[in-house]
């Protein structure tokens, strides 16, 4: 008995259409309206200069720990421009970007950074996950919702993101095999951003690319310049098409790069050179597409004044957010509160009442304890 | 009116609500084509399809991971895992997510889901096929769990999981699928979840039990009541979170004596939090310490050695009758 291949040799494409000069492949790029174009370079611009502002309300206590995307911005807002407002879109803990585009406001990004699970809760409509933090396992959710979308007959798409590292979780394999074999709308958005927090890609997996790891569940899987945002763009829409036409699942990988820390807690000079850092600043996304609007004459004079003044007036509403309600703990533990819950909620009130609790001090306006991955912070 | 056994009941509870509700669905290891590794979902395929009853790739952690995706849609999918003992590789998706959802998102979302599981000893089988571990998803805020100990109870307990709004984790003892037929009725019945039933009423010794070991607490009330003139007052938990704690500390505060009955290892096991919880509403009318019988906090000693960690009758005895002579 002979070998035979089962298989014709696996094909992972890349796809390039700006590259880090603004120049353009024109026979590749997409056909984008110029408002939408400034609405997209608008949105890239707000998830940067929120960013940076997150950094400072950070180091000065007024929120917690949180997850930077400066690098990235590209990667996200490229995948999810591509989403209808009846999509879903189920994020893990470094999608800034990609949450202000689908709705969520600055105020509440805030408060959940400030400790607020208020600022988790999607406004009524919006069909949005809120942050997930062990990293993969929002996938599955994905699959899941795509599967009942399907289910009920609805033209629906679920857009799932997740990092470098969540591609070496089981959650990750489970769901892109799932997603396979159910053929549900769900494209997967890897943000390949080079680090773990301290683990290198290499290190992470000993494939060539993470595009490939697609094939084996038997769908397509494609490689982009993730800081290009044209390509991310013109993947996404062909695979939102797809799974809108009823014609499966993909997975794409957007290679980017990480240019801030993975938390507020993170000191990566430990792990990286500044020269590779330097290296991929040369190819920041945000310049690359600011040139590609300039040469169409779409920049508008005042859109960074514009957007930080959002941000400030943001901020100002944020800040006028009173102490959280501590007996408000106990609303939504279940959907109707049992009597073990009442019995707590009436021992905490009576505490807070007449008990030391009275006098606590308030602890609400200190940053939120560790997240995976946290140290304490030097500065 | 029917006589089934468990098995046929829970059926029928999963026959009658998919008839009723088309948002509920079926998945798991085995469900469709094969009905199950212990039929509980027999035929359903036949009658809904495969799209309601599916034949899930071999992962746990995907089944309850896209069992709460399905739920956050507005589903109600009802997730078997095919033996307890292999739920750890989903309890992330149970604990981090499935009980969580509703808080996390503020009431915005929920994950209306039921998972099934098959537990317990004393079917001799291998390890990871006899364990019970309830007390796992018991200790989780946001997550219900629940135990029926017969074929009555288990029908109108599922259909009310099914409804429930909340994860409701449900164990079904594989020595109880086939123990006993019980008349069922055929239209639909539900029990509500966090409620205790007094099985038998007594005056001097509460017997607190769940599951395959309400039969032995049933066994040792008659025993009692022949050869020591005792009357014990048996409590079937059904929930055990949330649980029932007016019903546990109405009973002592009549009988003063409580022995709880459990087929998950001792330590930290859910007759901690029982015995807990009558001390808190009942310390002033306890005549005796609270006693335990559990299974010995040891891993699954493999089922020839099963016999002397499961309780049995005499050891539920022993317990009762130091109760009652303290």
């Amino acid at each position: 008995m002979p070998r035979t291949v089962l298989e014709p040799r696996f094909q992972v494409e890349y796809l390039s259409i700006l590259d880090s000069d603004g120049n353009l492949d024109a026979s590749l790029e997409p056909d984008i309206p110029g408002e939408d174009l400034k609405r997209l370079y608008r949105a890239m611009l707000l998830g940067r200069r929120l960013d940076e502002r997150m950094i400072r309300l950070q180091r000065q206590g007024r929120i917690g720990t949180f997850a930077p995307i400066k690098g990235q911005e590209a990667s996200q807002l490229g995948a999810a421009f591509t989403l209808r407002p009846s999509d879903w879109m189920v994020p893990s803990f470094r999608e800034t970007a990609a949450m202000l585009w689908r709705g969520w406001s600055i105020e509440k990004l805030l408060l959940f950074f400030a400790g607020y699970l208020e600022g988790g809760q999607p406004a009524p409509g919006q069909n949005d996950l809120p942050v997930t933090i062990p990293v993969a396992t929002q996938l599955p959710h994905a699959v899941g919702l795509a599967y009942a979308a399907q289910y009920r007959g609805d033209d629906t798409v679920v857009m799932a993101f997740c990092g470098d590292g969540a591609t070496s979780e089981g959650d990750f394999h489970e769901a892109l095999n799932f997603a396979g074999v159910w053929h549900v709308p769900t494209v997967f958005v890897v943000q390949n951003n080079q680090w773990a927090i301290s683990v290198p890609l290499k290190k992470q997996t000993h494939s060539r690319t993470i595009a490939q790891k697609a094939l084996a569940y038997g769908l397509p899987g494609l490689q982009v310049d993730g800081n290009d945002v044209l390509a991310v763009y013109a993947a996404s829409r062909e695979a939102v098409e797809r799974a809108r036409a009823g014609d499966g699942p993909t997975l794409i990988e957007c290679v980017t790069y990480r240019l801030g820390v993975h938390t507020t807690a993170d000191d990566p000079t430990k792990y990286r050179t500044a020269e590779e850092v330097e290296a991929w600043e040369r190819k920041d996304p945000l310049t690359r597409f600011g040139a590609y609007l300039q040469k169409k004459n779409l920049l508008d004079d005042g859109l960074a004044a514009s957007v930080d003044a959002e941000i400030a007036e943001a901020v100002q509403r944020f800040e006028t957010v009173g102490p959280a309600d501590a007996l408000r703990m106990f609303d939504h533990a279940y959907g109707q509160r049992p009597a073990h819950l009442d019995a707590q909620r009436e021992q905490l009130a009576a505490w807070l009442r007449d008990g030391a609790g009275a006098a606590a001090p308030d602890t609400t306006a200190h940053p939120s304890p560790p997240m995976r991955g946290q140290r304490s912070t030097r500065r | 009116m029917a006589r089934l056994n468990v098995v046929k009941a829970l059926n029928l509870a999963l026959l009658q609500e998919m008839e009723r509700d088309e948002d509920v669905l079926v998945m798991g290891e085995d469900v469709g084509v094969d009905g199950g590794v212990f039929r509980v979902t027999e035929d359903l395929h036949r009658t809904f399809g495969s799209k309601r009853v599916i034949d899930s790739p071999l992962a746990e952690a995907a089944i309850i991971g896209t069992g709460v995706g399905m739920a956050l849609y507005g589903l109600r999918p009802v997730c078997e895992i095919q033996f307890s003992g292999f739920a750890f590789q989903c309890f992330h998706q149970i604990e981090n997510h499935a009980a969580r959802y509703r808080m996390r998102s503020q009431g915005r979302f929920s994950v209306p889901m039921v998972i099934r599981m098959p537990y317990g000893g004393g079917v001799r089988a291998l390890e990871h096929h006899s364990e019970s571990e309830e007390q796992f998803y018991a200790h989780i805020p946001g997550l219900k769990m629940v135990v029926p100990s017969g074929p009555r109870n288990a029908r109108a307990l599922l259909v009310s999981a099914i409804r429930d709004p909340d994860p409701v984790v449900f164990f079904e003892h594989k020595a109880l699928y086939h123990a006993a037929k019980e008349e069922v009725p055929d239209e639909i019945e539900t029990l509500p979840l966090g409620r205790a039933q007094v099985v038998r009423e007594g005056r001097d010794v509460t017997l607190v039990a769940y599951g395959a070991m309400l039969r032995v607490a049933r066994e040792a009330a008659e025993t009692l009541a022949q050869e020591d003139g005792a009357e014990a007052e048996v409590i079937d938990l059904l929930t055990i979170s949330p649980l029932d704690r007016a019903t546990l500390v109405a009973s002592v505060q009549k009988t003063g004596r409580a022995v709880v009955v459990h087929e998950a290892v001792r330590s930290f096991g859910p007759g901690a939090e029982i015995a807990a919880s009558i001390m808190d509403g009942a310390f002033l009318s306890l005549e005796a310490p609270i006693a335990r019988v559990a299974s010995w906090d040891v891993p699954f000693p493999g089922f020839a050695r099963e016999k002397a960690s499961v309780p049995d009758l005499p050891r539920v005895l022993a317990a009762a009758r130091e109760t009652l002579a303290f």
